[in-house]
This record gives structure tokens, sequence and C-alpha cells, in this order.
């Protein structure tokens, strides 16, 4: 049995969480996740302006703040922190912890081969709108295709103390060990199929163990103290899901089953780059105080094809709030609206889109919102998006003058004219699993 | 008898791009079969009105006791694209516990 914690589900999250999975108790490996879909266009921005740049920054001094318990208690970490740079992500962790071993996993980045693949005929739909890369080749910012575990086992196996890629599927960070330490091999599928289950449990941190958890979340104990999860992984596929004792927080049936459902689609066939998962061959149950068992998770082969995340330049944006009190805070709201969108328009301003909402009011739950007679104060926030830059900049400007301009007792200014905004839109598309190539290396 | 959702299941929702999906767990087993029932694609797109503006897909999980919905283009064009605050669709879980259903008193069992 091994023992995998996650102590990050997002480049944002806790910052305590990964210190305290290591002090708080025996764990065998420590995985980090630090990508969302668009991250990869600001790594890519910042080794464009700083070739020893382009990973996350805030990951070797995390290393080196725990460097000392990962050697004293044998924890191995994995973590996808090196963005579009691990090499020089390596090179700082040997910096901040010198002494550990440190070994990369290569290969995603396929920015310099877009027009390679868009010459052989690989059209890169994208896989929600359907339409051609080439209509945004002029706008790419950044492209990765997403790897599997098999090369982020490849690295364990060096003896590596810390693993660091690109990018890769959330899951792999955790099905990795297990491919390491178990020996599973890429026909494994029912195994692999756990495995990634269970990583679909832990890959968001604490949002299995408490957090963002609608069952009973009053009662939820020490939630400043949540407790990270752990998953105790066995050989044949089957888990448990845990966390530290002392820790705050619960793991329960309805907790994990919580997280189980979070972004995914058909759950009969949940795609991975190591194998086809079926959620609903899934056996869960709740073995005893903060703890769940999985079993008899099936999986089918991987697909031919890899997804890839590609981001690209959509436009600008930008929002503002204003509030207004009663009496009448919705009138004063919509007023302010009218009058904005009014003086845009006359200014010859143009958006792709104005979007307007009203907070105590409805916007968050739209049409199905329960409805709120006289409410003591509105917050109205107004957003644009477009491709002209100046526009949207122009309208920045077009709302703090409105408390002086505009319907009475306006307030909530405070923070000062909104920023203008890039927009790097992410672009879902599938590459030839043949066309990826990845590599190990031991960093020195 | 009408009821909310809330008495029967709790949810979790996210997004995936400009969909929305909606996890619905049952609180007890024999309570999934109201679901099954009760929580028609049709009536969450009627639920959510001009919010959603695709169709709604469901899931059937019945290890679990839970339906996974997708909603489609009801984020506002998703991610970084979409103006909307709440752009990953956090609070439509809790939106939809108050859609009404019909049961029958013996089915609530608890």
């Amino acid at each position: 049995m091994i023992r995998i914690a996650n102590g990050q589900g997002f480049w944002g999250d806790w910052l305590e969480a990964p210190v305290r999975l290591v002090d708080g108790g025996p764990i065998d490996y420590l995985t980090l996740d630090y990508l969302a879909e668009v991250t990869m266009s600001i790594l890519q921005k910042q080794r464009q302006q700083d070739p020893e740049l382009g990973y996350a920054r805030d990951f070797p001094p995390l290393i080196g703040r725990i460097a000392k318990k990962l050697r004293e208690r044998n924890i191995k970490v994995v973590a996808n922190a090196g963005g579009v740079n691990p090499v020089a992500c390596a090179r700082a962790v040997l910096k901040a912890a010198p002494g550990l071993k440190v070994a990369v996993v290569l290969g995603d980045d396929v920015l310099g081969r877009i027009d390679e693949f868009l010459g052989k005929g690989y059209e890169m739909r994208n896989i929600d709108t359907r339409e051609p890369l080439s209509t945004i080749r002029d706008r790419i910012l950044s492209a990765n295709a997403y790897i599997g575990a098999f090369p982020l086992a490849e690295a364990l196996a060096t003896g590596a103390d810390v693993v660091i890629s690109g990018r890769c599927a959330d899951a792999a960070l955790v099905v990795a060990p297990m491919i390491h330490r178990f020996g599973w091999g890429p026909e494994d599928y029912d195994k692999l199929a756990a495995g990634i289950v269970a990583g679909h449990i832990i890959e968001c941190g604490a949002q299995c163990s408490g957090g963002n958890c609608q069952v009973d979340w009053q009662n939820i104990p020490d939630p400043a103290n949540i407790g990270y999860p752990i998953v105790e992984a066995e050989p044949d596929g089957s888990f448990a899901v845990t966390k530290h004792p002392g820790t705050g927080g619960r793991i329960d049936s309805h907790g994990v089953k919580e997280q189980l459902l979070y972004e995914i689609g058909d759950p009969r066939q949940y795609m991975t780059p190591d194998c086809v998962v079926d959620f609903t061959s899934l056996h869960l149950e709740d073995t005893g105080p903060d703890r769940v068992r999985g079993c008899g998770v099936r999986g089918g082969p991987r697909p031919a094809m890899l997804k890839a995340s590609i981001s690209f330049h959509a436009g600008w944006k930008a929002s503002g709030t204003l509030v207004y009190s009663w009496p009448n805070a919705l009138e004063k709201a919509r007023v302010a609206d009218r009058i904005t969108r009014q003086r845009l328009d006359q200014l010859g301003l143009r958006f792709d889109e104005i979007y307007t909402e009203y907070f105590g009011v409805n916007a968050c739950h739209g049409p199905a919102a329960r409805r709120v007679d006289d409410p003591p104060e509105v917050q109205v926030r107004i957003g644009v998006r477009g491709a002209d830059k100046r526009a949207v900049d122009r309208f920045t400007r077009e709302m703090i003058p409105l408390v002086l301009t505009g319907p009475p007792g306006g307030t909530g200014y405070g923070e000062g004219r909104p920023e203008v905004r890039q927009i790097v839109a992410y672009w879902p598309a599938l590459i030839p699993r043949d066309e990826i190539h990845t590599r190990v290396e031991v960093v020195e | 008898m009408r009821i909310s959702l809330s008495r029967i299941a709790h949810t979790r929702s996210g997004d995936k791009g400009d969909i929305a999906n909606i996890g619905v767990i049952a609180w007890q087993p024999q309570y999934y079969p109201i679901l099954l029932r009760e929580v028609t694609p049709e009536r969450v797109k009627d639920f959510f009105g001009e919010m959603v503006k695709g169709g709604v897909d469901r899931f059937e999980l019945p290890n679990l006791h839970a339906l996974n919905l997708m909603l489609h283009r009801a984020l506002g064009g998703g991610g970084t694209v979409s103006l909307r605050t709440d752009a990953q669709g956090k609070t439509l879980g809790a939106a939809l516990l108050a859609m009404e259903i019909e049961v029958d008193e013996r089915e609530l069992t608890d």
C-alpha cells in the first residue's frame, strides 16, 4: 500500500496544505497541481521575456521549505510546476534544496510544432465549436499536449526525489506513483482507471475532504485546519481516501460523490491519455471515520488521440462595480446601467458583449433566483469585452463618474478604475498520440 | 405533494468550457428512483430559463445514486471569455436545490 497526498488543487490554493501534509503523518508521495487551462499562456509570456522563467515560481521555495522533512520521511514529490520550462524549474529547485535529486518530463510543449501539424493535415478543430485551428493561427499563445502518467512514472524510476512535468492530465500526478510502485502496464486498463478515479477524487485538494461541500456544511469540523486528502492505493487498484488524524474537515461518501461528479461529462467514458474510465463501475463505501473505500473500477483502452490545450488571444475585457442602497436599490442600479450603456453608445464604442449583473438580486442564479423585494443594497457589475482595447479602456472610465452624475448614493468605487485584461481563451483540440514524444531528464 | 429537490438530494456544480455540470446525489439510495423520474433534462432547462442557451444532457450513475447534468451554453462563453462573475458555474448546484419536484408522501422514508 502506498500513500499519495495531494497538497494543491490549483495554483493559488492554500499555501499551508502541502506543509501540513508532510508534517501531519506518514505519506509516501506528495502531488501538487499548478496548471489551470490557461496558465500556460501566462508562463509562455514570462519565458518570452526571460528564458529562465516559464514555470510556477512558488514551487522552488515550497520545496526549500519542506526539503528537510522530505528527506527525513522519504517523501517523493510529483508536480506539474514545470509549466513551459521544466528544466529552469528544476534548476531553481536544486538551488533552493541542494542535495535533492530532480527529474523533469519533457515533450508536452508543441507550440513550435503547430505549423508542422497543420502541414500534415491535422486540423486541430476546437472540440466544442468544431472550428479549425487555422482560424486563430496568428493569435496562438501556447500549445501543450496532455500527457499521461507513464512518463512521470519513468521519471520516478530514476530515483528522483522531485519529478517536475509540464502539462499532464491532472490525475496522472497521482497515478504515476502507482505505476512506478506496482508495475502496472499500459494495458492494465482497470487498474489505471481505478488510479484515475482516485486521482480525480483528490486532485482538487480539500474539495473532497469537506471543502465546497454541500452536505451538512455548517457542521464540518474545524474548517480552518482542513485536512487535505490522502489516497491509500493498493496494487489491485482498490483504494481508500482519508486524511491525517487531528485535521479538520470530513471525508465521507457523500462528500466524495460531490467531488466525483465535479467537472465530468459522460461518466461512462471519461477520457484520459492512459485509458477511458467508467465512473459508473465504481463501488464506494464508508469504512470508518473520515475514510472512504473505492473498488471495482473498470476501464478501457486509451484513445488514439491526445487532447491538447491551446490558448489564444481573444480580445480584451473589463468590469466595474458600484453599490446602491435602499430605497429603490435595484431601480438605481438599473438606471446606472442604462446611463452607462447610453454614454458608451454615444461615443460610438462597440463591444462584442456588454453584460450586467445585480448582486443581491439575481447575479448568481439568474431566472432561478429566489425573488427579493426591496433589498437593503444592490451591487451592479457591468462587464464589456471586445477586440478593440481602446474601447474597453474607455469603458473603465465610465463607471466612477456615475457617483456624481447618476442615481443618488452610489458607493463602492474605492478599488479605483477597473483593469483592462487580456482575454486568453482556451482551445481544446486533438492530436495523434504518435506525434508526442516525451523524454525524462535528470537535472543537475 | 410538491417538495424542493434539496429534501432528497445534494448537488455540486462545475464547468467544462461553456457547459455547466451539476452532480445531483440522492441522500438515500431509495430516493434515486425519484431523481430519475423528476429531474429530467426538460425540467432542468425550464428551471434555469434563459440562462441555459443550449440543451441539457443527463447521465445516470446508479452505483452512486446520482445524476450528472450538463447544461450547454450556460456560462456566457465560459472560462476567461465569460463576463459572468460565476463564470465557472459554482453556484448553479445550489440554485437547483430549489427546483420543485412531485413526490408521494410515502416515498419520503426518513
